[in-house]
């Protein structure tokens, strides 16, 4: 529901950010992006702060705890003791809730792990602190007042004109349908010299962007599908139950795709961005079509 | 996705956690599922980090070639690259890549191998060695 009213739904190709030497591609719109969104559709005060020196940021969290407060952190995977050893890269743009501590430890609620856990200060403020691209700077948010009851009609409606703004009517070539259609060009040019190496890395760590950070590009598909179920309940507007069944199908194409990459990372197939190149821009078709029918949907919902 | 498509194929890179998933149930309504892991994932993720670890392993062989500095080995091993290692020492590129000389790194003041040492997560001790 938040990642829907947010707005938070997107694609985005971003050739001159690198990570690892390889551009960003994101499904979705940055963490604080989105909790902003949530904070403008339900009316609630948010605050965020980052800070210059590790010792003040992490004085400031503490600060916060010892007040009761629940507060929300973005830090760098690769210094966080509990992920596992596979997958702390240098990704910087990772969110996560502390709700308390016990000395010095911190008690920690991430979306990665399906209990709670601990991580100790100092490992955290490392986190926090950690440099490179998206570098969190010790950012932290934490409720001010809390939410009024919505209006979930006017807010719902909101968010998809938002969301189908940024997918179909962006005015930059990276962003949205039109994101996934630049992609798609790229990978068909992707030079296969060298036996292909450069090319697999690079369509692995595209498959990396959309499966494996967050829950996915396939998996906020489906979560943006669940919201539009979960607003058709809320208000009766039975249209966008159709919708949801719709976009869960576009997400099982993305899995599909992801799928198809895989493959020939593997070397089950043979390598050929081409074939990858026809499912991205069938996958764009297939959103731009989606995305033009929820805008109908949207709008006829107004008489 | 259907319920009961979630792939449960015990993605080894998971160490054991789980995942939360968005799946459609029998009644038509999305709902979350634990997901073990699945083996795409699992192969990318490998992917990434055996070239990781194939340039740790290269560095390696050249720092006993007497070509590079235990410094290139470290980095590497730290998953990072020269663009990272320089921000996060603050330091400029040129001078990352000049460490990067035997001759030069052997004779590097103990305040910048600290600093080292620190964006590594290492001990100095263990900066200067590459087992």
């Amino acid at each position: 529901m938040a990642f829907g009213l947010s707005s938070a739904l997107s694609f985005a190709y971003l050739p001159c950010i690198r990570i690892n030497g390889m551009p960003l591609v994101a499904f979705r719109m940055p963490p604080r992006a989105i909790v902003k969104g949530l904070q403008r559709g339900l009316g609630f005060g948010m605050r965020f702060e980052t800070f210059r020196s590790p010792a003040s940021g992490t004085a400031r969290l503490d600060a916060l705890l010892d007040a009761g407060k629940l507060v929300g952190l973005q830090a760098g995977i690769y210094w966080l003791p509990y992920f596992p050893p596979d997958l702390r890269f240098h990704f910087n743009a990772h969110n996560l809730l502390v709700y308390g501590r016990d000395g010095d430890d911190y008690l920690v609620s991430d979306p990665v792990a399906e209990a709670s856990t601990r991580c100790a200060r100092k490992d955290m403020e490392k986190a926090r602190f950690a440099k490179g691209v998206l570098a969190p700077k010790g950012l932290l948010y934490y409720v001010t007042t809390p939410p009024s009851e919505p209006d979930w009609a006017g807010l719902g409606r909101r968010a998809l004109v938002r969301t189908t703004n940024i997918m179909l009517r962006t005015p930059l070539p990276f962003v949205g349908v039109r994101g996934i259609e630049m992609l798609a060009r790229r990978v068909e040019r992707l030079p296969l010299d060298g036996g292909g190496e450069r090319a697999r890395l690079y369509i692995g760590h595209l498959v990396r962007m959309q499966e494996e950070i967050g829950t996915g590009g396939a998996g906020f598909r489906f979560m943006y599908a669940s919201f539009l179920q979960e607003l058709a309940g809320k208000t009766g507007h039975a249209a966008l139950d159709g919708l949801a069944i719709r976009l869960v199908e576009i997400g099982d194409r993305w899995q599909e795709f992801a799928v198809a990459a895989a493959r020939m990372i593997r070397r089950r197939d043979a390598l050929a961005p081409p074939a990858l190149a026809e499912r991205l821009r069938a996958l764009a078709g297939d959103e731009r079509l989606f995305f033009q029918e929820l805008r109908r949907v949207e709008r006829a919902w107004a008489c | 996705m259907r319920e009961r498509d979630v792939p449960q194929e015990g993605n080894a890179t998971l160490a054991g956690h789980r995942k939360a998933i968005y799946a459609v149930g029998e009644d038509g309504k999305l709902r979350l599922v634990p997901s073990r892991g699945w083996e795409v994932e699992e192969i990318v993720t490998r992917q990434a980090v055996e070239d990781l670890e194939r340039r740790a392993r290269e560095a390696r062989e050249r720092v006993l070639a007497g070509a590079t500095s235990p410094l290139e080995y470290h980095m590497y091993r730290a998953r990072m690259d020269l663009a990272l290692l320089s921000q996060t020492t603050g330091l400029w590129r040129w001078r990352v890549r000049r460490h990067f000389k035997p001759r030069v790194f052997a004779r590097l003041p103990l305040s910048l191998r600290r600093r080292y040492a620190e964006a590594l997560g290492l001990s100095v001790e263990a900066l200067g060695t590459v087992d």
